[in-house]
């Protein structure tokens, strides 16, 4: 018994894996996000046309955008550029948005939220004060200024849409650091002599992961929609790069007559959003000891 | 008192009617899990006769509380649910009866008080809307008629101010106070028979007493036949005719409460009241005499209540006031009071958890005198263990890196130093060092004590605290963490500050104790002063108040109370009065 729990020590991190793997939900989800990060990774390689490029077989005689099928699989736009093409291309830009503009507006929020819920007083009043400002303010609006103010670039949309949705996941982990620090164990935690960034980062946190990984992944959808909106308003990602928000927006007009270019891009939305869930739920679940052999 | 019980009962029971309140026959609940159905009770028989007090005694897990739900048609559904067995309310078959007729016996014909009233009561509700509604809701009568029925049961109850109360809300109430709301919304239908699932174990000893003398007095008056499902052997010996004792879903022994005590059957049933903590057993061992190795002097912790537009102090919490005491190396100073009387309070500041004014030393530091280093230093001195493990251990950490966790935090020894320190210290509290790669909530509440206090040794203190350690544990669990203590005090010669409200406890484990009432010490001496020759009134009080395990236990009559502790809020420049303390003899002090 002694040699079997000495001998788990090295493989808790694997552990982990394996019983994330036992989760065919979790699996297919990370299929998804494999599927998405490859194609914008290669996608140079796999898109059967340059995104840009508008075909002149890509229209019907009327000069409407072909359905799904035939040469164009998945049909082409107002322009008849290939849509396929286009999603693929732009999987790199709403990966970024989602992933990376995301994940920083995750870590502010974390770090503001955990850091006023944890010491109150002036700096908690102050930057809970702050976090209500920037909530009250139109984040649009905001969005717009900065975009504005700086020269629109992807890195640059990707930093004030971390910049404007932090707020959201801010408050919420305020409330959940507040509470957490009354508990018991964080008193017991000082009474043995702990310091605030062993408190904070190795008691707090982790129990702050379930809610983290639920903001983290409705924030896929809402950020990659906010560079959408911003594209349509001419100061998020500069057409004709493309983005899976941008197409929607370039189309939306047309959704009755041609619905696959709403409803394709929109798809490739909701399924990233769906994997990045999945694979999170799990990763709860996983990463929860209480939750061992529950499943 | 409780030889009175059953005679006056019978008198009141319809005589004629030989039909029992209750029956429960073969009554099996069992819970669905993926493994398949697992019983929580299984082949439990038993007949409440009317005007009966019936208790059902048993420790955590023995489906004691399972049993009272089953019998409200309460259990939660679907995964908990009978799977065998009948029982019966009067001629009314309880088993199957749909839910609609259920809700209509509910409260009616059988009602229920719990634990914890505050979470039985609608925060949002005045006292006087609940009763109401718990009236028409089986009776129709108008809405002035419901009210007056509410101020009648709230009579009944002997609470005070009872037109007042009707219109304030459950927050405004003491735990004492809503727990008679609590009896008096049960008892306002006239059922045939009352559970009481632990009714007092979240009160205090004297407003146990209170509450335990209101409810035989109203069943006297009422002939009500009640359960009562507790796990304290003293509350069976002074309130029940019969007695089952429960164990793993299964009952033990049956029969009269006399006979339990007297005779019991049963090993289990003997070793559950050899477990029971008995006033007048510790008496008797010699005094420590060792240089101090905590000592407060004047020592206060009030807290502010900030309110109005700027957020000014209006009043002040008075919790603690002027405290001053010692505590020897190596002897067991217990602080016993009843809640909100500043106990905890003393150990929060004694680990910097609160602010406080006057003077800590301990082991000859001062503390608030000391920078970030030398408080740190001073941790490794003083350890303390709450109450309630499972809330003090991080539930998402293994039982070896919580052990671990002093050790970490002090830079001491090598990963594999620790890793054997944490298994010494495993085996000695009595658990196996393979469990480390275990998380807290595989453990019963017993072990995680031991855990906590395994936690508490890492550091090699020389005085732990405990703060109500073993309040949450069942009998038998709590007598073999306290075996547990006082071993480990005697081999490394700890100091031992034991805050409790448990005088049956106190009076077996310390050395010598401290009476707080309100924030201050009225009494304070060795045990054979206190417990042997309290003077204090309050002291008295609560020493009165503690049920004896014995059915034969003559208690003097006193008067029935309805006693409520003054506030300890002051507004701010005002206090409470300061009480002065008298030798009134070798070294027993008592408040004048």
């Amino acid at each position: 018994m002694t040699d079997a729990t000495a001998a788990e020590r090295p493989i808790r991190a694997k552990g982990a894996l394996r019983r994330l793997a036992e989760r065919p939900l979790a699996l297919f989800g990370l299929f998804l996000i494999l599927l998405v990060v490859g194609g914008a990774v290669l996608a140079p390689l796999v898109a059967p046309f340059d995104p840009s490029e508008q075909h002149f077989d890509g229209l019907t005689i009327e000069g409407a955008p072909l359905p799904p099928g035939g040469v164009f699989l998945l049909g082409t736009d107002l322009l008849g550029r290939d849509l396929l093409s286009r999603i693929l291309w732009g999987a790199r830009t709403s990966l970024i948005i989602g992933v990376a503009a995301n994940g920083l507006a995750l870590v502010i929020g974390t770090l503001v939220g955990l850091t006023a819920g944890y010491f109150r007083g002036w700096i908690g009043a102050v930057l809970m004060r702050f976090t209500d400002l920037m909530m009250a303010f139109p984040a649009l609006l905001l969005a717009i200024c900065l975009a504005a103010i700086f020269q629109p670039s992807l890195w640059i949309v990707a930093m004030v849409i971390a910049f404007v949705n932090w707020v959201q996941t801010a408050r919420v982990i305020f409330t959940e650091t507040s509470a957490l620090s009354e508990r018991e164990f964080i008193a017991a935690e000082r009474t043995l002599g702990a310091g605030t960034g062993r408190i904070l980062f190795r008691h707090i946190l982790p129990h702050l992961l379930p809610t983290i990984i639920v903001w983290g992944t409705l924030g896929i959808s809402t950020t990659v929609l906010l560079e959408a909106t911003l594209s349509y308003l001419g100061v998020g990602v500069q057409p004709p790069t493309p983005s899976w928000g941008n197409i929607i927006f370039e189309n939306q007009t047309y959704f009755q007559s041609a619905p696959w270019l709403v409803f394709i891009p929109g798809a490739a939305i909701l399924l990233l959003a769906l994997a990045f869930n999945l694979v999170g739920d799990a990763l709860r679940d996983v990463l929860d000891p209480t939750q061992r052999g529950r499943d | 008192m409780s030889g009175a019980a059953p005679l006056s009962g019978a008198a009141s029971a319809p005589d004629a009617d030989a039909l029992p309140a209750l029956t429960v026959e073969g009554l099996e609940v069992s819970v669905r899990t993926e493994a398949g159905l697992r019983p929580l009770v299984s082949g439990l028989s038993f007949t409440l006769a009317r005007g009966e007090t019936l208790a059902i005694a048993g420790e955590s897990g023995s489906g004691k509380s399972i049993t009272s739900l089953a019998i409200m048609g309460l259990l939660p559904p679907p995964a908990v649910r009978i799977t065998g067995g009948r029982i019966k309310l009067g001629r009314t078959e309880l088993t199957d009866l749909p839910e609609g007729r259920m809700r209509a016996i509910r409260g009616d014909r059988v009602a229920m008080i719990f634990q914890e009233p505050m979470t039985s009561l609608n925060p949002v509700l005045t006292i006087g809307t609940q009763l109401a509604e718990a009236i028409r809701a089986h009776e129709t009568v108008s809405k002035a008629e419901a009210r007056a029925r509410a101020l009648e049961a709230l009579r009944s109850v002997r609470l005070s101010q009872p037109e007042r109360r009707l219109d304030q809300y459950p927050h405004e109430l003491s735990g004492g106070m809503r727990q008679r709301v609590m009896i008096a919304m049960a008892l306002a239908l006239r059922p045939e028979v009352l559970i009481a699932d632990e009714p007092t174990t979240a009160l205090d000893v004297t407003v146990q007493r209170e509450v335990l003398d209101l409810l035989r007095d109203l069943q006297r008056e009422l002939g009500t036949a009640i359960i009562l499902i507790t796990h304290d052997m003293g509350v069976v010996a002074e309130m029940a005719d019969r007695v089952i004792v429960m164990r793993d879903g299964r009952m033990v022994e049956e029969g009269r409460a006399t006979q339990i005590f007297t005779e019991p059957r049963a090993d289990y049933t003997r070793a559950l009241l050899a477990a029971v903590p008995r006033m007048g057993a510790g008496r008797g061992r010699p005094p420590v005499e060792a240089e101090p190795i905590a000592r407060l002097s004047d020592l206060q912790v009030r807290f502010d209540l900030k309110g109005g537009l700027l957020g000014r102090t209006q009043a002040r919490v008075h919790a603690v006031e002027h405290v001053s005491f010692d505590i020897r190396r190596g002897e067991t100073f217990a602080l016993v009071g009843e809640s909100g009387c500043g106990k905890s309070t003393i150990a929060k500041a004694m680990v910097g958890l609160v602010p406080h004014e006057g003077r800590i030393e301990i082991g000859g530091q001062t503390l608030g005198t000391l920078d970030a280093a030398g408080r740190k230093a001073l941790r490794r001195r003083v350890q303390i263990v709450f109450q309630d493990p499972m809330a003090a251990l991080d539930p998402r950490m293994r039982i070896g890196d919580l052990i671990a966790e002093p050790l970490v935090i002090h830079g001491i020894g090598t990963p594999e130093e620790r890793r054997a320190r944490v298994g010494d210290l495993l085996t000695r509290v009595g658990l196996s060092p393979a469990q480390m790669e275990r998380y807290p909530h595989e453990f019963s509440g017993g072990q995680r004590q031991r855990i906590c206090i395994a936690r508490a040794l890492a550091l090699r203190p020389e005085l732990i605290i405990a703060d109500e350690s073993v309040s949450a544990l069942d009998v038998s669990v709590q007598a073999r963490v306290l075996d547990l203590l006082a071993a480990l005090k005697r081999e490394f010669g700890i100091a031992l500050l034991f805050i409790s409200h448990d005088m049956a406890v106190v009076e077996n484990v310390s050395d010598r104790v401290a009476v707080m009432y309100l924030g201050q010490i009225v009494e304070m001496g060795t045990r054979d002063q206190v417990f042997g020759n309290p003077q204090h009134p309050y002291t008295r009080r609560l020493i009165e108040a503690v049920p004896v395990p014995d059915p034969l236990h003559q208690r003097p009559p006193a008067p029935r109370l309805a006693g409520e502790i003054p506030s300890p809020v002051h507004p701010v420049g005002a206090g409470p009065e300061r009480v002065r303390l008298a030798d009134v003899g070798a070294g027993h002090l008592v408040a004048g």
